[in-house]
């Protein structure tokens, strides 16, 4: 995500980087490519207007002129003026009450249902609380029958009373919250047009009712400029308190993160960043930019990794790429924990530099992985201990119970073996790990 | 006489209107009342972009840099896509110097029938479905996550039925929970036959659904799929699949392919546009939710850009809001009040 927005950043700083001091004439056309950039990114016109403005302001200020290196002043300036257009600090969710009442609200499409079940999953994963999901789209055919799904793939209790009052149902869902001792209660409302009188006045209804304590606006990340029409609209009519942004894992440049805080004071609070139920995570606005401006996202990487891995076992495994013992026993479980923390696109994208090496339009097709899998799936547990007994009579058998031809058997043996070499090296200390 | 004030002389003139259409009232009934819908459907979009283009001619004297600053504004705010309004205004300022234009309330008009001129760009634009001469029609829809595919299929099936049509919709969306259901419940708001599966393969449940189309001689197939985002390889090469399994059937199938996209889509609809487009042989879009605030001006670099048309647009939440797409309808809804 942003990898486009950076590169048209980044190059456009480059720019600034060549000249000996920074000058009316030489910042008016670096302003000019950040202006076309965050245009092409979406972020809202007289935002960046006044982003322009702001960073021009500075740069020419006395800061710069004293300083030795005026592309990197020049970046610093952006980059702060990125962070602080994205939200300065982040704010956590108020999980005061008990139950913490959450709604989430937004257009037809923007995906809070979808939202709502990773949100409740989250929640659930870092604080191990109970939580409840209530199925208020009445509106939309089969809307409660997929929160119900999502319940179920979830385990997370479901509380519907099908198509009735969408005010009485929140009532009483609260009242079966308390009695029943959850935690948190979320309520999925339906999908509605900020201009959209009626069915806001019954947003309106159901915060006097329940008082949640946090109104979510779930906005699609692919949205145009009429996104500020969308936030005002819903934040006119309603005490919002946050914004989540779905879809992220697009290609989408989400120039509208830029827009949200700036133009309404709402903080984004989440992001969504697969379609799995748990590609949701917390919007950190300086990780963002600094991802903006292409200096990677290590802190995510790690802490994906760390939420994905069993600890004992990467210690483990650890230990044996080190002996040089490493097998493909070994190799097999790690391409689990690797399968675990999600795709693998997304992964590289949070790598420091990854747009700069080209390792940002990198695909990998999640069947080669599969098919990886199906190969050493199909070898005996003592050709896994010790490939080297893998002949050619073998190989045309793993090779038939994978589905697979004897090539990519031999293509993945001889990757093993190389792997293992790097893997010497690395314990060697003659290579250090990127990150 | 500019292209936009024919249009407004057609619409607005009871005479010009019956020269338009065959004498026949019960057509002109029909073609009323999608004017209306046009209008009304428009109406929060037009309040947002025309009074700002009004405002701007009444501000400005004469046209100036100051005017073309802020109309580049009013352009981009529609969600035009800032590339494509930077070439037009370049047409518009070389325009301006030949033609010595000072005044604003004359550049205004220029300015629709320029818009105009976009879209249309010498082609012949075709809005009519391309219904199978025999065999059933097979129409597939695509899109990313949430822009309306379901509900454009099921407005379309209530729209093709009253037509006389004997349809069956198919729903592929196997992955999304619940979005098997949804179809069911339109096609039996819409009173159609239904085919879908959840949890098994997309393309398999195409395959079975096309079959019993053929075997059942249906005139058309809606078929519903899941959506995704644009840059997932593995989804596109499903969907790829979905498109292949179709035509082995009934070789000149999909007569159409329709990309739904949200009115509110900013720039990321010409990504969405070109990547389905190389998977898929896209036929139309569908620019869905235009009844809210959205200008849909997306459109606009897509047609200049990818060169697809719009078939159909979006106007509510109603079985009767989709409309085929009329470049002078949507002219007239969106610059009556200019």
């Amino acid at each position: 995500m942003f990898e486009s927005l950076s590169d048209r950043l980044q190059s456009a700083i480059h720019k600034m980087k060549g000249y000996g001091k920074i000058t009316e004439d030489n910042i008016n056309e670096v302003l000019k490519e950040i202006r076309l950039s965050l245009l092409e990114a979406d972020v809202n016109y007289k935002v960046v207007k006044e982003f322009t403005n702001t960073v021009k302001e500075k740069a020419l200020g006395q800061e710069v002129q004293t300083s030795i290196n005026p592309g990197d002043l020049f970046v610093k300036i952006v980059n702060d003026e990125l962070t602080e257009l994205l939200g300065g600090d982040v704010v956590p969710l108020n999980m005061k009450g008990s139950p913490a009442i959450l709604m989430l609200v937004g257009l037809q499409g923007s995906g809070k249902t979808t939202t709502i079940g990773k949100l409740a999953n989250f929640l659930r994963k870092k604080h191990s609380k109970k939580p409840l999901l209530v199925a208020c789209d009445v509106y939309r055919p089969a809307a409660i029958d997929q929160l119900k799904q999502l319940g179920k793939q979830l385990n997370i209790e479901v509380y519907e009373e099908g198509k009735q009052d969408p005010v009485e149902i929140c009532r009483h869902a609260l009242s079966y919250a308390l009695e029943n001792h959850y935690d948190y209660v979320l309520i999925d409302t339906a999908g509605r047009l900020h201009i959209d009188e009626e069915l806001m006045d019954e947003l309106s209804k159901i915060n006097q009712a329940v008082h949640p304590n946090e109104i979510l606006l779930v906005i699609d990340s692919m949205m145009g400029q009429d996104a500020i029409n969308v936030i005002t609209g819903f934040h006119e009519c309603l005490p919002l308190t946050g914004v989540i942004l779905t879809k992220l894992d697009g290609d989408t440049r989400g120039g509208v993160a830029l827009s949200v805080r700036h133009l309404t004071n709402v903080p984004i609070k989440f992001i969504g960043i697969s379609e799995k139920l748990d590609g949701l995570t917390s919007f950190d606005p300086e990780r963002m930019s600094g991802r903006i401006l292409g200096m990677g996202d290590v802190v995510s990487l790690v802490e994906k990794a760390q939420e994905a891995i069993d600890e004992k076992e990467a210690e483990r495994t650890a230990k044996k790429m080190q002996s040089g013992k490493f097998d493909l026993e070994d190799f097999l479980s790690s391409l689990k924990q690797i399968r675990r923390m999600g795709p693998l696109e997304s992964l590289i994208k949070l790598i420091p530099g990854a747009s700069k090496m080209g390792l940002n339009h990198i695909k990998i097709d999640p069947k080669q992985m599969d098919h990886i899998e199906a190969i050493v799936l199909s070898m005996t547990p003592q050709e896994r201990r010790n490939p080297d007994i893998i002949k050619a009579s073998r190989k045309t058998r793993i090779a038939k119970g994978s589905g697979t031809s004897v090539q990519e058997v031999n293509q993945l043996l001889k990757q093993f073996e190389q792997m293992k070499k790097m893997m010497k090296q690395f314990s060697n200390g003659k290579f250090k790990m990127p990150f | 006489m500019g292209i936009f004030n024919k249009i407004k002389t057609i619409f607005n003139k009871e005479e010009s209107l019956e020269e338009k259409i065959i004498n026949d009232s019960v057509e002109d009934n029909a073609i009323k009342e999608e004017i209306e819908i046009y209008e009304k459907g428009l109406t929060k979009s037009r309040e947002g972009f025309v009074s700002r283009l009004v405002n701007l001619t009444n501000k400005y004297k004469k046209v100036n840099e100051e005017y073309f600053e802020e109309l580049e504004e009013i352009l981009i705010m529609a969600d035009i896509g800032v590339n494509t309004v930077e070439d037009f205004l370049d047409r518009l300022r070389d325009r301006v110097r030949h033609e010595n234009i000072e005044n604003p309330e004359v550049l205004k008009e220029i300015i629709v029938d320029e818009l105009f001129i976009i879209y249309v760009d010498g082609d012949v634009l075709v809005n009519k479905v391309n219904y199978s001469e025999d065999g059933p029609t097979v129409i597939l829809f695509v899109g990313v996550n949430g822009v309306g595919k379901t509900t454009t299929i099921g407005k379309l099936a209530t729209k093709m039925k009253s037509e006389g049509k004997k349809v069956l919709l198919v729903g592929a969306d196997t992955f999304r929970a619940g979005a098997v259901e949804q179809l069911k419940e339109w096609s039996e708001r819409s009173r159609v036959a239904f085919y879908g599966k959840e949890n098994s393969d997309p393309a398999s449940v195409v395959y079975d659904g096309v079959q019993k189309a053929i075997n059942e001689d249906y005139d058309v197939v809606l078929v519903d799929t899941a959506g995704r985002l644009q840059n997932k390889t593995n989804l596109m090469k499903e969907l790829e699949k979905i498109n292949k399994v179709i035509t082995s059937l009934i070789s000149d199938a999909p007569q159409e392919v329709l990309l739904v996209i949200d009115a509110t889509t900013g720039q990321n609809g010409i990504s969405q546009a070109i990547a389905f487009k190389e998977i898929t042989p896209i036929t139309g879009i569908v620019l869905s939710k235009l009844d809210g605030t959205a200008k849909g001006g997306i459109v606009l670099a897509i047609k200049e850009k990818v060169d697809i048309p719009v078939k159909f647009i979006g106007l509510g939440e109603g079985q009767n809001d989709l409309q085929v797409f009329d470049i002078e309808k949507y002219i007239y809804g969106l610059f009556k009040d200019l």
